[in-house]
């Protein structure tokens, strides 16, 4: 089967449903399976070249971590007054961008948002790799990495036993136990997927490593039954964790009693930052990435839309946090409250605070515009701008409240060193070199759960009367393609509507196109092959694809 | 499709299952036990570049400890006698021994003898002696039965833990203050109640804080 070619125009309606179809251009399951997966099994010039980046940044932070650990902390731009610096700043960035991948995959499938389905898989691969870059920060910081496991409650000859009351150790179980589910979660919504991966692999290698992760799958209903409580499941324990591992990062500073970051708005405020900044880091990976590997027809403008409006919301909170801050720092009367907030905005570092203010406050407003919100490039340029705001967001909380703390004699100006830079940079190349891994694996969206929210799958689906198999010879061979994948009258659907998507379909492999014309007449016929259509849709949906080898003949 | 595994696999995550908290356990026990100082340091016995007795110094001629560590009473260090401090003797005694030709030698050109330190503490952690000798607390009860040591070797672990039992509990390795460098004196055939001793001005109380010993 050839690949399927997506269509440039985005109005299909989902006919059973009425509304905006989530995949466009009513490819069928297997097209779908072919479109995800085939950037994986010939990978693309652009992924090397990506891949090549990725790899040379992730030299860079080989580098920076080699001079520091031989050198010691001493090569940071960390001083007394300031003694978090950058790791924590990018600590607290790396955690917030790990953000949006459990809103998207926990809350909202929850929530019953079927668009989450194009996007779940690749946002919660970020989320991995961003709590991955997240917890090498505090791990270096600490100065003596060979002791990290010190704060972990182990039987030891120190007679050491972690602080229960310190938030930097809730941090710990925290962050850790967001990890785990989170990997959990991500994997258990593969294994379909790696099974649909073990059946298409050619060598004996792949077979074996998609088969040890598959663990077996065959796509039976017990399995599915099995597969849907599990993910429910996981989905539920997630959810809490969406607020709870902010909020809790949060404490780190709230908990502490310095002036600026003893505020009780911090938890829903870094928790609103997390996931706008989430969410900027899933526009900013999804746009290349849907343009690249031809996916625009899974992942659609709505789609991006959709989380540009979560940037909207969020972005605004953001600013109405920063301004309830000054509006505290007044009406408590604390002048050291107020010092610091007008420090932050007119001192040393009001550079960095303006800085924050524009990319957070001021670039979301533009999504107001539909034009814009419609627009990849424009949201992917937006998209930066978060990025780059919420690191600044970090980097002012965490500087101009320590630079200036109660002891005017100890006050002291932080600048970062190379190292410190490196090490950022390092950071991204481990991101971005684990996503690139990501992308050359394992299939970038859920093909099985992107099947279960197309048409086909729904019960009410209605095959067209007319529910014929075209079979085409072709020079690659015998070619069949089912009209049942396609559109249909309900009744619902208004006749211009089934109009504009009869439009033509490529057919595959014989690259032949079928003019489709709606028909009125529900027959009996169609309500008889109702149940047919949806067993078969069920059991492509299962990740076994048969007709994917029928196809090749 | 041919099944690519054999069905024996299916045990595979049964058994890793079973056995990862087994190993789990077993790791932490191996760290615990095996790379903790009480089975790496005790017993420590380097080679000295002279082959000093304690036992025939110490024990069978018994010289207090003080004498050649002066300044434990006072300093944070117990200090390791120049060679001038061999000499007060051997100037005298075993002029023409062999086995002290480095000592005369050092002696002679003003270079340090190269001792080898036994007892190392990290650099993080501030451990103090003359507190710990103005508190009571015996030179036997840290170093062990010098005085019955042909070579010196490490007697207790010096671990963190080590030190906190003593300092959450301290009453037990304490001893009149005049007994501190007696080798003999036995806490277990001594009936001493530190807080009846009127011979202390005031009682112990070791810190517990973090900063008490990194500071």
């Amino acid at each position: 089967m050839s690949h399927y070619l997506p269509t440039t125009h985005e109005h299909d309606i989902d006919p059973v449903e009425g509304r905006m179809a989530l995949v466009q251009g009513s490819p069928s399951f297997a097209e779908v399976t072919e479109a995800v997966v085939r950037p994986i099994e010939i990978p693309h010039k652009r992924w090397w070249i990506a891949f090549f980046i990725s790899l040379s940044m992730l030299g860079v932070l080989g580098i920076s971590l080699a001079v520091l650990l031989w050198e010691g902390v001493g090569v940071w731009g960390n001083n007394i007054p300031v003694g978090w610096g950058w790791p924590i700043v990018n600590f607290v960035f790396w955690v917030g961008i790990g953000h949006a991948g459990t809103l998207i995959s926990a809350v909202l499938f929850l929530f019953r948002q079927k668009w989450r389905t194009s996007i779940n898989r690749a946002s919660e691969a970020m989320t991995i790799f961003a709590v991955i870059c997240a917890l090498l920060f505090p791990t270096i910081h600490v100065g003596r990495v060979w002791a990290i496991y010190w704060p972990l409650p182990l039987p030891n000859q120190m007679q050491m036993w972690p602080n229960f009351r310190s938030p930097l150790l809730w941090d710990v179980f925290a962050v850790s136990t967001y990890f785990t589910v989170s990997l959990l979660f991500w994997y258990v919504g593969l294994v379909p997927d790696i099974a649909t991966m073990r059946d298409r692999a050619k060598t004996k290698i792949r077979k074996i490593a998609y088969g040890i992760f598959a663990l077996g799958w065959r796509g039976s209903h017990r399995h599915w039954v099995n597969y849907e409580a599990a993910y429910l499941l996981l989905a539920a324990m997630a959810t809490p964790l969406v607020l709870s591992v902010h909020s809790i990062v949060s404490f780190d500073f709230a908990v502490s009693q310095l002036p600026g970051w003893h505020t009780t708005i911090f938890p829903p405020y870094f928790v609103a930052g997390a996931i706008f900044s989430g969410f900027g880091m899933v526009l900013t990976l999804m746009i290349p990435l849907r343009a690249w590997f031809k996916l625009q027809h899974l992942i659609t403008t709505k789609h991006l839309e959709n989380m540009a409006k979560v940037i909207l919301l969020t972005g605004s909170l953001v600013g109405y946090a920063y301004a309830m801050e000054f509006f505290i720092a007044w009406y408590s009367g604390n002048p050291y409250e107020s010092f610091v907030f007008v420090n932050r905005a007119f001192g040393d570092y009001s550079w960095a605070y303006w800085i924050m203010v524009s990319c957070n406050v001021i670039t979301p407003q533009f999504i107001w515009f539909k034009k814009i919100r419609r627009s990849a490039a424009a949201l992917f340029v937006l998209s930066i701008f978060v990025n780059i705001g919420m690191w600044f967001e970090r980097f002012v909380i965490v500087a101009t409240s320590l630079h200036h703390d109660f002891l005017p004699s100890s006050w002291d100006y932080f600048s970062p060193t190379m190292w410190d830079v490196s090490l950022l940079i390092g950071s991204f190349g481990l991101f971005f070199t684990l996503f690139c891994l990501f992308l050359r694996y394992l299939p970038v969206i859920a093909i099985a759960e992107l099947k279960s929210v197309m048409p086909q799958a729904n019960p009410h689906y209605t095959a067209k009367p007319k529910r014929k198999r075209h079979v085409t010879k072709s020079a690659v061979g015998v070619v069949e393609s089912r009209e049942d994948d396609r559109g249909s009258d309900d009744g619902e659907v208004n006749a211009e509507v089934s109009e504009s998507q009869s439009v033509k379909v490529v057919v595959s492999g014989a690259n032949k196109k079928l003019d489709k014309k709606p028909s009125d007449e529900p027959t009996a016929e169609a309500a008889a092959e109702e149940d047919d259509a949806s067993a078969e849709a069920e059991a492509e949906a299962s990740g076994e694809d048969g007709s994917d080898e029928e196809d090749k003949g | 499709m041919p099944a690519i595994f054999p069905r024996w696999t299916n045990n595979i995550p049964i058994a890793i299952g079973l056995l990862a908290p087994l190993v789990g356990a077993g790791l932490i026990f191996v760290v615990w036990y095996w790379f903790s100082p009480s089975y790496t340091d005790v017993g420590y016995r380097p080679e000295q570049p002279v082959p000093y007795s304690h036992k025939l110094h110490a024990g069978d001629m018994g010289i207090d400890c003080r004498y050649c560590h002066n300044t434990v009473e006072r300093a944070a260090h117990a200090a390791i006698p120049p060679t001038q401090t061999c000499m007060n003797c051997h100037e005298q005694v075993k002029t023409e021994s062999l086995r002290l030709r480095k000592v005369r030698e050092s002696y002679k050109t003003g270079e340090p003898i190269e001792w080898v330190r036994v007892h190392q503490l990290p650099d993080y952690a501030y451990f103090n002696h003359s507190p710990h000798v103005a508190a009571g607390v015996g030179c036997a009860t840290c170093h062990g039965r010098v005085d019955k040591m042909e070579v010196v070797e490490m007697d207790q672990p010096l671990s963190m833990g080590w030190c906190l039992d003593c300092h959450r509990n301290p009453e037990p390795n304490l001893r009149p203050l005049d007994q501190v460098t007696n080798m003999n004196w036995d806490p277990t055939q001594e009936a001493y109640d530190p807080k009846r001793d009127p011979a202390r001005k005031r009682q112990v109380n070791p810190p517990l804080h973090c900063s008490g010993c990194h500071r």
